[in-house]
């Protein structure tokens, strides 16, 4: 029987109501909810095909566990892999000491989930090495907040975007990154043009789309333009004395040291026009109100803080904050970041906001948790953490929801340390992430649809995350795994003391967290999950007695800090780690697709999802192709201080010259040579401990892999990635992808110097089922061509093309558009880029993933007039999630004069 | 003045069209006389299995009816076998006594089919297969009789047995090699032809050696046996084993013989007034068997004849088809894959056509296409001109419209006749 689960979106951290439409074990189909407050029945293309996601193939069903490195796992039962968990934990940590061992948790996990990981470590090991990948995503701006404010509390609300009248987005592609936000963003502009929208972003996104004003300033040169903007704003007395004096701290110091960014000097920094940082200064300085907004672009700096600090300085140097439509509002990245930041989920923290550096807060949660004392030895974060694995400092390391052999930067050594460390748990829903090959005890997790919970998003909303189905297999909730093991470990470290693990439900997780946020900042101690079921989601502080929860903070111009005055904190700009050089002549930026999440653990396993972008690419300006006498699409060797890495370069013209961009989702399992990520740097930031993710000097060189194969398979698809991954390691360049809708395929690009041999070619064909079937065949072994088609039906189902590869990108789409091959039969195996009597075509790009509508259709249906409403009402794209608009809107000619790049 | 007297020995293919191309281009020099031992004007030969087979008629296959050769003045002695050459006297003397002198004599006698030296192989019944009167008598037998028996695998055999199952009859094709027409077609297009003619009902033996063939007793063949003992039903017998050049007459006039009669590139003999054309022709050690090199040489020989002369025949590359209805197949050149040679192969599994290209130092040397034939006289021009395929390497397969938007499409440099295209 079908019926209705009210959940939550478990990507990013707009935190969107979901309705879940399922039975007794299946999910299918899933809507926004109309009652969130956050989407208000908004879904996003990646929210709203949430149900096509997570091929049970792909998931971890059975606890699996290897002894000895060499080996393989094999399938083990609960209790054995929980008592061998245990006993090498409590053997180490007797032999080596609790700091001898670490936890790497997660911004996706619940915050249920997180509270049992925290208690585990720092109650039952004693040690504050449990760190979280919301280091990668989220530290900088706890400490900007944390710094300025006093408190690790964004204080706006999802509402002050539509109330405010200049919001600048800085180092945010919010249309892909926060689409639900930037729908609400969009529909207000469309509501009131008169609000002004900057953009500040060295690549010309799709967020541009809607600004006023882009400024595409040079990587990681934000504090000289905040500083810049504050500059001006002082000079032309657009500032708040009268806030400044009464509510802040640390002004001159601030105003002498920006006194020197003069705009002509500032705009030699950032690359920028200094008559566009005056526009921009003014927009702020004379907006009634002003909100901003940023992301990555500003945290995974090894200046994240300093950027962080520099913008809330605006904020505070106008008094605009804490009033609706007004404030410094960070938006989280991972579902859950706010959960972690919560719970005390980073090395350095503790629940409920407290230092794990404070004694007093030490002793605040041990006397809470009854135990004697929390461990006084500072915790390493997520850099230093895998570099005390690679140096044997940690022996054992439990890793739960997170993909660190993907997502870390300079992944040689990342896996370096994944292999050496004596025992890696890794406690996860999909069998097929990158850490998981290093797992010695896999234990599998239920995901989402499976778990209960809670989750706060970024303005500090908490809502219910709910089941809808049982868990597959043998998966259990994450908070479940480590209270089983706490209590495990508990027997014995600490056989005569009572257990402090006494939790059954995830609600008695929340209802004993909750108490530790009593008289903080945060507190939500009056929040609990019946309150949450009959009020819906709640913003905190929620306090005992209240009926709702906290819109905005700051209201009442009281900061959580010792004087109740918020500080400006004056830090100097400070060049990115990496600089161009001659060796290294270009910067390497990450960042995000519109359709895939993280490390795509999940969206990976949806073929919708790589309709928008189907393959990892390192995007620069034309001009840099050319001067590099290079073509698009053509393979090169990109080279950083750290790593190499083979792909394809396309021409994007939204780079600027000196630019260049690889998608961060794209890992080793789906790019051969380790991901994106064996180029980008460790550096981070001194504060904050978050790593420059976002800069890194390269150079590209065309690499010559003269034998080229290409592979389109259906069917089976989880199992034949996983078996032609490991076929595929020897090629210099592998680049794995899914296509099609209803029924997926399997796309590999690969090319190598030399050919590989015809036992290696049989390999294939026998797990693309090749080998036993009616096909058509071209061979010509003298060169080392080799092609093969398998057709049912008039269909294609599986390609495999070695050696000359001029027509896969129309066999594809042959392929996806379901088309006879009847009368083509004839050239599938010829060297031709288009059939015969066409054009040659690229893989058709899907700009609408909901409806299904291609670059070619919207295109020829602009050429032949039409506007954005009849674009609508003719081919339905941009009608349902709207995550597309943006896009729409850059192939329609510009009604008025466009935004400003400068 | 008086015009120069050609005589002609045989009335088939080569031959005629060796009188037809000197007519075009002396058509008054010549009173031309010839002899054919079939009492039928030229019809053609390459056409008897569609008449075996029932789809076309003898009427429908004559190349040139009685009217032609009155219309071009031409004597016509059908149904007599010339049986001597007076080369002192420069005279000619048929069966039946007719004779004719000649100042110029065109000896284009054919061939007989091999019959293979079996106990049993002059038993009623037993034929070999090379003019209508075979052919009709198989479509008699075919009325009357069930099974029939093909001994040999090749292009003839195949026809024959062909069109006898299409006529009715329980067909056996026994073959020496391992795969059928093995002179023609690789192992693979082999196996795929032997299951498109199963698909008709057609069976086969292969490899398999017929030792004997028996006799009912009343001297008509009544089975074939074999090396390995066993039997097979046999009402008739067609004995498609290979051809011989008719050289009896030559050899008895003297001139040189060697599986052929001995011409020079102008298709003259040792006796410069005699030419020889056509299968009964050794040319360069070489008697062709197909009827495009026999045209080729049919023009040179006319050339020569009208005294024109510049025309040299230096051999040809010969190409095959199979005519039977619904079975493409072509093969030319060499595709035996020899250690140099570098094959190349496009398979369609599921229509069953098949391609293979044979390379040798960037040039065609050799084609063999099987149920898709689209590009066989592309690919004959290639391997005859020689041309060099290095750039067009990867297309070639897929025929020439591909390479030339290949070539357009990717290579400006090279001009379309170095990359194999004619302009």
């Amino acid at each position: 029987m079908r019926r209705t689960t009210a959940s939550t979106c478990c990507y990013c951290g707009v935190g969107c109501g979901v309705l879940i439409e399922h039975d007794a074990d299946t999910i299918h189909g899933v809507t926004g909810d109309p009652a969130h407050p956050a989407n208000y029945g908004r879904l996003c293309s990646k929210g709203s095909t949430l149900h096509k996601t997570g091929d049970p193939a792909a998931r971890a069903l059975y606890p699996e566990l290897r002894l000895g490195k060499g080996m393989a796992r094999s399938r083990t039962d609960w209790d054995t892999a929980m008592q061998h968990a245990a006993r090498v934990f409590g053997q180490t940590i007797t032999d080596f000491g609790p700091d001898s061992v670490a936890f790497y948790i997660s911004g996706q996990l619940l915050t249920e989930d997180y509270y049992a990981f925290n208690k585990l470590a720092r109650a039952v090991v004693g040690t504050n090495n449990i760190d979280s990948n919301s280091r990668l995503c989220m530290s900088s701006a706890v400490v900007g907040y944390k710094q300025s404010l006093g408190a690790d509390s964004p204080p706006c609300s999802y509402e002050d975007i539509e109330q405010s009248d200049c919001l600048l987005i800085i180092g945010s592609n919010m249309a892909y990154a926060h689409p639900v936000l930037f729908r609400r963003l969009e529909q207000a502009k469309s509501l009131d043009p008169a609000k002004r929208i900057i953009v500040v972003d060295p690549r010309r996104t799709a967020t541009c789309e809607l600004a006023d004003v882009h400024l595409g300033i040079q990587p990681g040169t934000d504090v000289a333009l905040l500083h810049g903007i504050l500059n001006l704003l002082i000079q032309q007395d657009w500032i708040d004395e009268t806030f400044i004096q009464t509510h802040t701290g640390g002004f001159d110091a601030l105003q002498s040291l920006v006194g020197e960014y003069t705009p002509e000097h500032v705009a030699g920094i950032c690359g920028i026009d200094p008559e566009a940082l005056r526009q921009v200064a003014q927009m702020i300085g004379t907006a009634p109100s002003f909100l901003s907004l940023w992301c990555m672009g500003m945290n995974q700096s090894s200046a994240g803080s300093a950027k962080n600090s520099a913008l809330i300085n605006l904020h505070l140097a106008t008094g605009k904050i804490g009033k609706p439509g007004s404030g410094p509002f960070s938006l989280t990245g991972q579902p859950n970041a706010m959960g972690g930041r919560e719970t005390g989920s980073l090395s350095n923290l503790l629940p409920g906001h407290r230092d794990a550096t404070n004694a007093k807060d030490r002793a605040e949660v041990a006397d809470y948790w009854g135990i004697e004392a929390l461990p006084d030895s500072p915790g390493l974060s997520a850099i230093e953490l895998f570099e005390a694995v690679r140096r044997g400092k940690i022996k054992a390391l439990w890793i739960a929801c997170t993909n660190p052999a993907q997502s870390m930067p300079d992944q040689t050594l990342i896996r370096e340390a994944l292999a050496l460390c004596p025992f890696v748990v890794v406690q996860e829903a999909f069998a097929t992430t990158e850490t998981c090959q290093f797992a010695d005890l896999l234990l599998p997790a239920s995901s989402w649809g499976e778990k209960n919970g809670t989750v706060t998003n970024s303005e500090r909303r908490v809502s219910r995350v709910r089941s809808a189905i049982p868990a597959p297999g043998e998966a259990r909730a994450d908070w479940a795994i480590a209270c089983d093991f706490a209590q495990r470990l508990e027997k014995q470290l600490k056989p005569d003391q009572p257990s402090v693990f006494g939790f059954h439900q995830p609600q008695t997780l929340f209802d004993e967290f909750r108490g530790l946020t009593a008289k903080r900042d945060l507190d939500y101690s009056g929040l609990s999950y019946q309150l949450l079921d009959a009020l819906g989601p709640q913003q905190w502080p929620f306090l005992p007695g209240a009926e709702r929860g906290t819109a905005r903070l700051y209201a009442d111009k009281l900061f959580p800090t010792i004087d109740g005055r918020a500080r400006f904190i004056a830090d100097t700009y400070k060049t990115v780690k990496e600089q161009q050089s001659t060796d290294y002549p270009l910067i390497l930026n990450t960042g995000r697709l519109r359709d895939q999440w993280h490390g795509m653990s999940r969206t990976g396993t949806a073929a919708q999802l790589f309709g928008h972008v189907d393959q990892a690419q390192i995007s620069l300006n034309p001009a840099d192709i050319d001067r590099l006498e290079l073509h698009d699409g053509q393979l090169v060797r990109v080279t950083s201080r750290r790593g190499k890495l083979v792909l394809p370069v396309v021409a994007d013209e939204q780079l600027q010259a000196g630019q260049a961009y690889i998608p961060m989702h794209w890992g080793d399992r789906f790019l051969r040579g380790g991901g994106v990520n064996v180029l980008t740097q460790p550096a981070f930031d001194p504060m904050s401990g978050q790593p420059e993710l976002k800069q890194a000097a390269i150079r590209i060189e065309p690499v010559s892999l003269p034998w080229d194969v290409f592979i389109l398979v259906e069917g089976d698809i989880q199992a034949r990635f996983s078996a032609l991954r490991d076929l595929f390691e020897d090629l210099a360049y592998a680049s794995f992808s899914l296509a099609g809708r209803e029924e997926p395929a399997l796309l590999i690009r690969a090319a190598n110097e030399q050919p590989r041999n015809t036992e290696w070619l049989a390999e294939v064909d026998l797990l693309l089922g090749l080998d036993q079937v009616p096909v058509l065949a071209y061979d010509d072994p003298h060169l080392a061509v080799s092609k093969r088609i398998k057709i049912e039906g008039s269909r294609i189902r599986a390609v495999r093309l070695c050696g000359e590869t001029k027509a896969r990108d129309w066999l594809i789409n042959l392929w996806r558009n379901g088309e006879s091959t009847e009368n083509l039969q004839r050239w599938l195996l010829a060297p031709l880029s288009a059939p015969p009597g066409a054009t040659a075509a690229s893989v058709e790009k899907i700009i609408c993933n909901c409806v299904n509508v291609s670059h070619s259709r919207i295109q020829a249906a602009i050429n032949s007039g039409m506007n954005l409403d009849s674009l609508k009402a003719e081919l339905g794209c941009g009608t349902e999630c709207g995550s597309c608009l943006p896009e729409i809107r850059r192939l329609l000619p510009a009604p008025n004069a466009p935004a400003s790049t400068i | 003045m008086q015009k120069l007297k050609l005589v002609m020995v045989g009335n088939g293919m080569a031959g005629v069209r060796t009188l037809e191309e000197l007519i075009k281009l002396a058509p008054d020099m010549y009173d031309i006389t010839v002899f054919g031992a079939e009492p039928h004007p030229n019809y053609n030969r390459i056409m008897l299995s569609p008449v075996l087979a029932g789809e076309q008629s003898f009427e429908d296959i004559i190349l040139n009816d009685l009217d032609w050769y009155r219309d071009n003045g031409v004597t016509l002695h059908t149904g007599r076998r010339v049986v001597n050459i007076d080369r002192r006297r420069r005279l000619v003397t048929a069966d039946d006594g007719t004779e004719a002198g000649y100042d110029r004599l065109l000896l284009a006698t054919g061939s007989n089919p091999f019959m293979p030296p079996i106990p049993g192989n002059d038993l009623a019944g037993v034929i070999g297969y090379r003019d209508i009167a075979d052919t009709r008598m198989m479509v008699g037998t075919a009325r009357t009789r069930s099974h029939a028996v093909v001994i040999g695998g090749g292009l003839l055999g195949l026809e024959a047995a062909n069109g006898l199952n299409m006529r009715g009859m329980n067909v056996t094709v026994v073959h020496i090699g391992k795969g059928l027409l093995d002179r023609q077609l690789d192992l693979t297009a082999a196996q795929l032809l032997q299951s498109s003619l199963e698909q008709r009902g057609i069976r086969f033996l292969l490899p398999q050696f017929t030792s004997e063939l028996i006799d009912d007793g009343k001297g008509r063949v009544a089975a074939v046996r074999f090396k390995d003992g066993s039997e097979i039903r046999a009402d008739l017998v067609v004995m498609a084993a290979g051809v011989r050049p008719r050289t009896e007459l030559a050899q008895s006039a003297g001139l040189a013989c060697e599986r052929g009669i001995l011409v020079s590139d102008t298709m003259q003999t040792y006796d410069p007034k005699i030419y020889a054309i056509g299968e009964c022709a050794n040319h360069r050690g070489i008697a062709y068997g197909l009827v495009a090199p026999l045209f080729e040489q049919a023009r040179v020989c006319a050339n020569h004849l009208a005294m024109l002369g510049y025309g040299r025949y230096q051999g040809s590359v010969t190409a095959t088809k199979l005519k039977v209805t619904g079975i493409d197949l072509f093969s030319t050149g060499d595709f035996g894959a020899s250690e140099n040679c570098e094959a190349i192969t496009l398979s369609d599994q599921l229509t069953g056509s098949y391609r293979k290209l044979v390379i040798q130092d960037d040039i065609l040397i050799g084609a063999c296409l099987f149920g898709d034939t689209a590009d066989a006289t592309w690919y004959l021009e290639l391997i005859k001109e020689r041309r060099n395929i290095r750039k067009i390497r990867d297309a070639l397969m897929f025929g020439k419209t591909v390479c030339h938007n290949i070539i357009s499409d990717t290579n400006s440099q090279a001009t379309p006749s170095e990359v194999g295209i004619a302009a």
